[in-house]
């Protein structure tokens, strides 16, 4: 994870958000990934959503686990803790920092062979327990550290870069984090930002689990005319399901499409998130019908972006363990230690 | 006929059928016995199974206060003809046998006393509930002991009425099933067995309780507000102990939330990622397992080593190695302890010998692992962990704060002008670090397990990798002038001979060194309470010419990590050791010594 810092000199006429940041102040170190990565278009993406929503980077802390994707989080929001653990161990780093203190806001980068492989555990009961964070999987159907072996999630036609056949079903992450109970799932493409920059800001605003497949296809292993994740295999099956607007709360909702089209889903933080609908029937809160949509489109050889799945209203883990409003982590002795008189009683208790 | 004759010194051993609910039975038993003020050590001798197989349950009664395991059974109280054959052999002679004689037995041996009580009878006679028929046999024969050993019987009677506070109606059939053993005794067998309780003032500042009870309960004091773990023989009851406290001490006054997350994770990874993420942000978090977890747990637990993220492990042994005997005791995971994880790694190791001590060390772990920011595993095993001692009772200092380590406030940062989560500021080998959300500006740092700089920034060059890992040993030796030091019996060494013994065999070794002394054996011993080794361990050991190393494991786990960390010369260190997963007896401990110092071999099991 070699970086190189960037340099601090702003424009003075860019943009600012309503803290008074600018995009740069969003930005991380200099990527070291391969030029044309996907995994950097996601990262440009993330910063434009927290640019946009005008969050506080050290009020976040992105967590990763290992391989290419992993690395991401040190190419933005430089200002942020950051917590790149072990291979695919990520959820649970991210459960355990979301217990001590609830009032971040925890980012999880992960990648196919850290979620749908290796840590495929973890990403399951991370999903059941619908951990308040947003996890991103930068999709790429290859271990690109390790030179391109076949990951979990690549197709069954599709070849390696050296000929190879895949032997094996892909696994569709999107469609088991819905029946898991994730509360807020979608999929995106990296080399689409204007559908992907509303989805991270619907997903950064969603209380609970909120999961988000990003397809980021691989310049160096996964990019070739056999791949079904390389830039233009995507570009030509992409069947997008919704083009999603992010409207933040507070303002007026301005839609631009016809009556009857657009469906709204609120937030739970208040916020809506507009969606253009493709498809006529679709409601993106009916569980069964996100499942089927998903599959058909599989069958059909499209892959299906956009919001699949939201409840707006779901629990979070917190809620589920009714654990106290103040952070665990600013609680003193005072609050958390019982004392010698209740001790004594105990031991009266004890004999 | 002869019979064995004592006053509040005997082992008694009941043997039952696991799952018939006889364990609740023989525990309150064990703690008549001490509410007639005489120590006792209970110890649950049950196999990996819920129903079905032979289980035994074994109390020491000793006035004198030595709690360790005896051999040779006075009472056995036979309830299961399964293991009749083996168990009957195991009472001594003049002894005694209590036996349901619903179905008569000839045991074949002529040098014991029976008692018989036809116990299914006469529940089926006073009972009609077909579940209580068979729940009450076990109350029937607590209430036998109680006449035959002379105890006052309403202490047991109190303690059904504890027992069944709230649930009122039970208590009646209870007593009555009491009442059965009791009144037939009286009539059949009174002044037959010349054992007896005779009520003393031994267990005064005493208290009844196991190590894993005690532990969850430190925890609480501890400030621990998050506990991942995943549940496993014996350590479960270690977690739960903390959700039982935590539910009646951590309930937060007006909106009835709690200030804790209690999380039963996916897998002994989960629970040990959980834990150190809680750590990195700033709650103190823990984990409990056994054997298998740990090496489970053993990638993360060399990450919040290199990245130095607090984290406290609870690792209740035993018997191993693999799935091994996950009911029976050990001292075995000493090694995959204190070297846990790939490259180079090494742990801080605190080892409790009782359940006070369990306390108190489950509070020193979390004080201590923010102090040094690195995993503290503190070690108990299934003897100390599950099974009922008595125990010095729990103390503390309301004065006492909490040491959350070198932890920058946004204040500080602000004094600050560059952050380095890795940079040694004051020699120490401990850095300063930040919880996340601390400062808009400063402050913020990249934890990873790859190599890194003073910065936490990711570097390949292997001078500063070696430089950290230089670092790390620093802080490490830091860490042995922190850790609790050792107890010593003796003020002033006197022997060329030395014990070196830890954790659980502290209440054999007592009445080891005493049967020593009578003996006319001089030797000096102590206690090892930590890892690394502070300054009097390699003193006592310069000390001594000879020294005796106790432990419960086959391969002398802790003589090999005293000699790779202080360089002893092999010979100088005899092992003394104990793994048929029983804990070890006082009689083991000097029968070896004794072998040794008559010149014959010291190497076997038991």
């Amino acid at each position: 994870m070699t970086y190189i810092v960037k340099p601090k000199n702003h424009h003075p006429l860019l943009e600012r958000n309503n803290l008074g940041l600018t995009r740069r102040d969003y930005e991380g170190a200099v990527s070291t990934l391969c030029a044309g990565c996907g995994h950097d278009s996601i990262s440009s993406a993330i910063v434009e959503a927290c640019f946009q929503l005008s969050i506080e980077s050290y009020k976040v802390a992105k967590l990763s686990g290992i391989g290419c994707s992993s690395k991401a989080p040190a190419y933005f929001l430089n200002q942020s803790h950051g917590f790149n653990s072990v291979h695919g161990r990520m959820p649970s780093i991210a459960t355990g920092a979301a217990m001590a203190n609830h009032e971040l806001l925890y980012l999880g980068i992960s990648g196919d062979g850290d979620s749908a492989s290796i840590g495929i555990g973890q990403f399951v009961h991370c999903a059941r327990r619908q951990l308040n964070m947003t996890y991103i999987v930068e999709n790429n159907g290859t271990y690109g550290l390790t030179k391109g072996q076949f990951s979990a999630t690549n197709d069954l036609e599709s070849k390696s870069k050296y000929g190879d056949d895949n032997l094996f079903p892909s696994i569709d992450l999107p469609s088991m984090a819905i029946q898991l109970g994730a509360s807020f799932v979608a999929r995106s493409f990296s080399g689409d930002k204007d559908q992907l920059v509303p989805l991270l800001k619907a997903a950064l605003s969603h209380k609970g689990f909120s999961f988000l497949d990003i397809i980021s296809p691989c310049v160096t292993f996964n990019n070739h005319n056999t791949s079904t994740k390389s830039y233009d295999y995507i570009r030509e099956h992409n069947d997008s399901l919704s083009r999603p607007d992010f409207v933040p709360s507070g303002k007026e909702i301005v839609t631009e499409y016809k009556t009857g089209t657009s469906i709204d889903v609120p937030l739970h933080d208040g916020s809506l998130l507009s969606l253009e609908k493709l498809s006529e029937n679709y409601d993106p809160t009916d569980k069964i019908k996100a499942i089927q949509n998903i599959q058909e489109s599989q069958r059909d050889g499209k892959v299906l972006t956009g919001l699949l799945y939201a409840d707006p209203d779901a629990k979070d883990l917190r809620d589920i363990l009714n654990v106290s409003d103040k952070p665990l982590n600013e609680m003193d002795r005072k609050e958390l230690c019982p004392g010698s008189e209740k001790l004594e009683g105990i031991n009266a208790g004890l004999k | 006929m002869n019979k064995i004759n004592s006053i509040n010194d005997f082992v008694i051993k009941f043997a039952n059928v696991n799952g018939s609910g006889s364990a609740s039975a023989n525990q309150m038993f064990a703690k008549g016995v001490f509410r007639s003020g005489i120590p006792v050590s209970p110890k649950n001798i049950f196999p990996s199974n819920i129903q079905g197989l032979p289980t035994w349950f074994e109390v020491r009664v000793n006035e004198k206060g030595y709690l360790g395991r005896r051999d040779g059974i006075d009472i056995f109280v036979a309830m299961n003809p399964q293991s009749y054959q083996n168990d009957v052999s195991e009472l001594k002679e003049n002894g005694y046998l209590i036996y349901d004689s619903s179905w008569k037995r000839d045991f074949g041996r002529d040098d014991i006393n029976i008692i018989e009580i036809p116990l299914t009878e006469l529940c089926v006679k006073e009972f009609t509930n077909p579940k209580q028929r068979l729940l009450f046999k076990n109350l029937g024969y607590v209430g036998l002991l109680a006449s035959i050993l002379k105890m006052d019987k309403d202490i047991y009677v109190s303690l059904i009425e504890e027992q069944f506070r709230g649930k009122e109606k039970l208590i009646e059939p209870n007593v009555k099933a009491l009442n059965i053993g009791y009144n037939y005794a009286e009539e059949n067998f009174k002044d037959f067995c010349e054992i007896q309780v005779e009520k003393s003032n031994k267990t005064d500042g005493l208290i009844l309780t196991s190590g894993n009870d005690a532990a969850g309960l430190g925890c609480v004091y501890g400030g621990a507000t998050v506990c991942a773990w995943y549940p496993i023989t014996p350590s479960t009851s270690l977690a739960e102990s903390y959700s039982k406290y935590s539910e009646q001490l951590r309930v937060e006054i007006g909106t009835d939330k709690n200030k804790v997350a209690f999380i039963q994770a996916e897998d002994e990874l989960a629970a040990m990622g959980m834990t150190i993420g809680a750590n990195w942000n700033g709650a103190r978090a823990f984990t409990a397992t056994s054997g298998p977890g740990v090496s489970l747990m053993s990638e993360f637990i060399g990450l919040a080593y290199f990245a130095e993220v607090p984290t406290v492990l609870f690792n209740v042994q035993r018997g191993g190695p693999s799935t091994g005997m996950p009911t029976r005791t050990q001292q075995s995971d000493i090694l995959c302890s204190a070297y846990a994880s790939h490259g180079d790694t090494k742990h801080v190791l605190l080892i409790p010998s009782d359940p006070k001590e369990c306390f108190d060390f489950a509070v020193e772990a979390f004080d201590l692992a923010d102090r040094l920011q690195t995993p503290v595993i503190v070690l108990l095993d299934l003897d100390l962990g599950m099974n009922d001692w008595s125990t010095k009772e729990f103390e503390w200092d309301d004065s006492r704060e909490y040491d959350r380590g070198k932890v920058l406030s946004r204040d500080d940062l602000d004094e600050i002008e560059r952050f380095g989560r890795y940079l040694d500021v004051d020699g120490d080998g401990i850095p300063y670090r930040t919880y996340p959300g601390t400062h808009p500006e400063k402050g913020a740092y990249f934890t990873r397990g790859t190599s890194h700089d003073e910065y936490a920034g990711y570097t390949e060059d292997g001078t500063k990798n070696a430089e950290m890992l230089s670092r790390l040993l620093k802080k490490f030796q830091t860490a042995s002038s922190l850790v609790p030091a050792p107890v010593f019996n003796q003020e002033k060494n006197t022997s060329s001979m030395g014990i070196i013994y830890f954790g659980s065999t502290d209440c054999a070794m007592q009445e080891a060194l005493d049967n020593l002394q009578e003996q006319n054996i001089k030797i000096d011993a102590m206690r090892l309470r930590a890892f690394p080794f502070n300054l009097e361990v390699w003193e006592f050991i310069e000390d001594h010419d000879l020294l005796f190393i106790v432990e419960q494991n086959r391969d002398g786990q802790m003589r090999t990590l005293l000699m790779a960390e202080g360089g002893i010369i092999p010979d100088k260190l005899v092992s003394i050791l104990c793994f048929d997963g029983q804990p070890i007896t006082a009689e083991h401990i000097t029968n070896k010594i004794n072998a040794h110092l008559s010149g014959k071999p010291v190497m076997a099991a038991s």
